[in-house]
């Protein structure tokens, strides 16, 4: 018998509704997988039992004769910023920790309700902040790549998304859910070699998902290929009248419009990306990435996002101001860490709860953006970066009438080694450089794999489309996806 | 208006006032949840999982509230901003789930309007005055802390966080306690005509935030203090009073005003600083990126305008002009929704304008007033009051005999038709029996017949008496007076 762990979404879907094994044995693998896997810390917590229960479901209606799902049998790992119903839910802080909602996110109940079931809650960075999944207080996780220089060198996944991008390249989940404020499901997914989207910002509901910077969020899927992001996003995606950003639109049929067919499509090569420094594989890569898209019929045009060096500085104002509101919540009052020294009043609980709760990045990041919003300093940093964003939006309104699609890599380096950014913050933000302005645009971006470094790493392309347009991001995905080749995996160490 | 000074050892000192009055919306659900908007219920049981700020909740505006506050907004010939905004002011508090409340600082719904004041609304010529309103905002109300539940912890109420709340800002137009309670009264006048807020004080459906200041008269404004909550036309009155006093003591004694918030105690009658400008919170207000931008079109505003009621100054305006009331009758007729309204239920069983307003507020206010009660708890209806009405109207029964029936309609809840009928109070016009009684009248007071045709005749009204008496009130009077006339003149 095959191994089950090595399908993906729409080959799990299909041999569960054609009856090759059931979703009871897809789950059973993958659970043995996750138990087996616990060096990566990758899970916060472990379902089994979801995930056999929700299987089990699917089963008996494939025996009844019921319609399945879009993602019937197909088990996924859910990022643990996601509220599940009865599960603890933590954001990967210690703040939540022991916190377990009486409510279920819209996007994993949309999933859910699409025949998905739950492996566990992935970790990642705290609060989604971080871009090596090092600020979990659960724990950093380890990439299941290595370096071919024999040193065995721990690696991070990228982050936030980080428990996902590993659970994916380890194959202890087939896809996963995560969410990207500022690169956070592209980047790791780039570390790893699989392929994660963005969609539009308002594509998937925020409702029930623990809020970083609520202009920028948007949940995504994370998955083998291109074919099981499009099959799980229109899962994931819809209008939901809980958030007041969602947008009021139906799901388009992803999966049934892919096409690697990109005769007529004009892709766009920004000059700006191209740094001083790039690193020569990545480089090459992006050159690479040209050439397949050309052979798969694009026409390929310079074009120019001339404030793409400011994206990242407005991105940290922005970002941390509305975390430092997002994150006011968590006070010790209601639910979650509570900090009550001996004879403390409101303000000194307050203190001591948060201290105690957040870890230094989120602390960092919520000064940061108490400053950024002060009296006195709130025109400077604030009302400019809402400049800056504007003028971001408008390079991509700008480029849109000379391409149809963007390409670039996705980040500016292969996996770095853990511990190797934690000391220099500027650094570490600096991974985001080329995911942001998508983000700050709200536009559908997508990472696939694009070829392996000289350290024998992972790289990965980025596709960055119009609002709305996840088809054409999806269809180029899948173009470079069939020239690139990618087959390589991460050997099994753990 | 009028001219209110303090006097200090210095000379006169001017007053100027500045409201901001915070109004509940009526509405059955929050402003950003399903919640229940109702007042009272057990603590924390009007409690969404947003209004508790759990995690990855988010708000949606109620877009019965945001009708509300540009009713409101038109009621007093307002701006109505057609695109506004969201903004978020951030600080800690337990009574605070989200750590911010939801309101609109930069760009609020409704901007410049004003509402016209009369200071003494029994008198006609009292000089009216227009107080400007620089803003409607709309925001979350906070929680309640109740510090009485334990000895060493304070509980904390959810029920109100997230109701949906109007503030309405004054400009600093106000010079005395006078005008500012007349403001109050007013506004809360059109609010209640308006149904956007019941204005019930007590109940903290209406409360006040008093700017006041203190100057000589010509000079520039001096230094403000905030005081917070207050919660009656009264305490409005009395807070302006003795803190302007105070300011006007504190200069004078050569100290000086801080900008500062304060508190109004009712019984010491004494405002107390709550925070000085320095411990101000720096409240980081940015616009909610949870929410958009509120954008209203065309169509929406419209309905807005078409389900507005006739507010009360048109109201005071027409009952004067058309209805041809005195200005006093008109205006406190039309002073509070729930009397007008129930004085046009009783003109549409055809009762006559004039008839129904004295009746009103002579009888019905006296009767209501004696028995403790509202309008609203009126035990006779306005049908049934024009039932009565009407038996007056057309001879069927005299004034006097109408306060009777009037009595008996209160206690018995009879209508009036089947009171007159069952204790034979109907009017009689028969001229033999009226002339009968007369000449027995004028037979048994033959002194003042003889001083009534000497030429004093102040008299004749004693004989009318006599003979209403005799009638027990039963006689038309109009006939009682001819066939007298005639009678004395013989």
């Amino acid at each position: 018998m095959t191994d089950l762990t090595k399908l993906g979404v729409a080959a799990i879907r299909s041999g569960v509704a054609n009856g090759e094994f059931t979703a009871v044995e897809v789950a059973e693998a993958f659970n043995a997988n996750v138990a087996a896997a616990k060096v990566l810390n990758a899970f916060i917590v472990e379902t089994p039992e979801k995930a056999i229960e929700a299987a089990k479901a699917v089963d008996a209606d494939r025996a009844a004769g019921k319609p399945l799902g879009k993602m019937a049998g197909v088990p996924i790992g859910m990022k643990d910023l996601f509220a599940t119903e009865g599960v603890q839910t933590t954001a990967a802080s210690h703040i939540l920790e022991g916190f377990v909602p009486t409510y279920e996110s819209t996007v994993s109940a949309n999933l859910w309700k699409a025949g998905a079931g739950m492996l566990g809650k992935l970790n990642l960075d705290q609060f989604a902040m971080g871009s090596s999944n090092e600020t979990s207080y659960f724990g950093n996780v380890i990439n299941p790549w290595r370096r071919n220089d024999g040193g065995n060198a721990a690696l991070a996944p990228g982050g936030s998304s980080g428990g996902s991008s590993a659970a994916i390249a380890a194959r202890l989940c087939p896809a996963a859910t995560g969410t990207d404020t500022g690169g956070s499901i592209r980047q790791p997914a780039a570390f790893v070699g699989i392929s994660g989207i963005k969609p539009t910002y308002g594509r998937c509901s925020r409702w029930g998902i623990v809020a970083f910077a609520s202009s920028l969020d948007q949940a995504g899927p994370m998955a083998r290929d291109v074919r099981d992001c499009a099959i799980m996003l229109e899962a994931m995606a819809g209008f939901d009248p809980k958030d007041a950003t969602s947008l009021e639109l139906p799901v388009p049929e992803w999966e049934a419009g892919l096409s690697g067919d990109l005769r007529g499509k004009k892709v766009g090569i920004p000059k700006e990306y191209r740094l001083d420094g790039i690193d020569e594989d990545i480089a090459k890569m992006w050159d690479n990435g040209i050439a397949w898209l050309k052979d798969a019929g694009a026409e390929i045009v310079e074009i120019s996002l001339p404030h793409t060096k400011y994206a990242l500085p407005a991105y940290y104002i922005i970002a941390p101001a509305e975390a430092s509101s997002n994150l006011a919540r968590y006070d010790g009052v209601r639910y979650g860490l509570r900090d009550l020294p001996d004879g403390a009043g409101l303000q000194d609980m307050y203190a001591a709860t948060r201290a105690a709760g957040f870890g230094a990045e989120v602390r960092r990041r919520i000064m940061i953006g108490t400053y950024v919003l002060s009296a006195g300093f709130y025109d400077a940093y604030y009302t400019q970066a809402q400049k800056v964003r504007a003028l971001i939006a408008r390079d991509f309104d700008n480029a849109w009438k000379q391409c149809d699609l963007i390409l670039a890599p996705t980040a500016p380096s292969a996996a770095f080694g853990l511990g190797e950014k934690t000391s220099d913050p500027l650094s570490m933000y600096l991974n985001d450089v080329f995911a942001v302005p998508a983000s700050l645009a709200g536009l559908p971006a997508m990472s696939v794999p694009g070829g392996i470094d000289k350290e024998g790493l992972p790289l990965g392309l980025q596709i960055v489309g119009k609002a709305l347009d996840e088809q054409g991001v999806l269809n180029a995905g899948l173009a470079i996806e069939e020239r690139a080749g990618f087959t390589a995996e991460a050997e099994k160490w753990w | 208006m009028s001219e209110y000074r303090i006097q200090g050892m210095t000379g006169e000192w001017e007053v100027v006032i500045g409201l901001e009055v915070h109004a509940q919306v009526t509405s059955n659900a929050k402003l950003f949840s399903g919640a229940s908007a109702a007042y009272g219920g057990e603590p924390n049981s009007h409690v969404s999982l947003v209004d508790a700020a759990m995690p990855g909740m988010l708000p949606v505006p109620n877009r019965e509230c945001i009708r509300q506050a540009v009713r409101t907004g038109m009621a007093i010939n307002a701006q109505i901003n057609k695109w506004s905004r969201f903004d978020r002011k951030n600080y800690f508090y337990a009574d605070l789930p989200q750590g911010y409340q939801i309101s609109q600082l930069y760009h609020p719904i409704v901007g410049e309007g004003e509402i016209e004041v009369i200071l003494d609304e029994k008198d006609a010529n009292s000089p009216r005055k227009t107080i400007g309103i620089e803003r409607i905002h709309v925001e979350q109300d906070a929680g309640k802390l109740m510090h009485d539940q334990h000895p060493t912890m304070s509980y904390v109420d959810l029920n109100r966080s997230g109701v949906a709340l109007m503030e309405i800002v004054s400009r600093p137009d106000m010079r005395s306690p006078a005008e500012a309670g007349a403001y109050v009264k007013k506004l809360r006048s059109i609010l209640r005509y308006v149904g956007s807020c019941d204005g019930n004080m007590e109940e903290g459906s209406l409360r006040a935030d008093v700017n006041v200041s203190v100057r000589k008269p010509g000079e520039e404004f001096g230094t403000r203090t905030e005081t917070k909550n207050v919660n009656s036309i009264r305490f409005v009155m009395q807070a302006i009073e003795v803190e302007a006093r105070r300011q006007v003591d504190l200069i004078e004694d050569g100290g000086t005003v801080v900008q500062e918030t304060r508190l109004f105690d009712p019984n010491k009658l004494e405002t107390r600083s709550m925070r000085s400008k320095e411990d101000a919170h720096d409240y980081r207000y940015f616009p909610d990126p949870d929410l958009l931008p509120l954008e209203l079109d065309d169509a929406f505003l419209e309905d807005c305008r078409a389900s507005l009621p006739e507010l009360p100054d048109a109201k005071r305006a027409r009952y004067e002009n058309e209805l041809g009331l005195t200005a006093y009758n008109a205006a406190v007729l039309t002073a509070e929704a729930e009397t007008a309204f129930w004085f046009e239920d009783l003109l549409s069983h055809g009762v006559d304008a004039k008839q129904g307003s004295n009746w009103l507020m002579s009888e019905l206010f006296g009767a209501l007033n004696k028995l403790g009660k509202s309008l609203d708890e009126s035990p006779v209806s306005p049908a049934q009051a024009a039932e009565l009405l009407k038996l007056v109207a057309d001879g069927t029964i005299s004034g006097s005999i109408a306060k009777q029936v009037f009595e008996i309609m209160l206690e018995t809840g009879q209508g009036a038709a089947a009171i007159v009928e069952e204790k034979g109070l109907k009017q009689t016009s028969d001229t033999g029996a009226i002339e009968a009684v007369i000449a027995e009248i004028l037979a048994a007071n033959p002194g003042q017949l003889e001083q009534y045709r000497a030429g004093k005749e102040q008299l004749f009204g004693f004989f009318v008496g006599q003979t209403m008496k005799a009638m027990q009130g039963k006689a038309n009077p109009g006939v009682v007076n001819e066939l007298l006339k005639k009678a004395l003149a013989d």
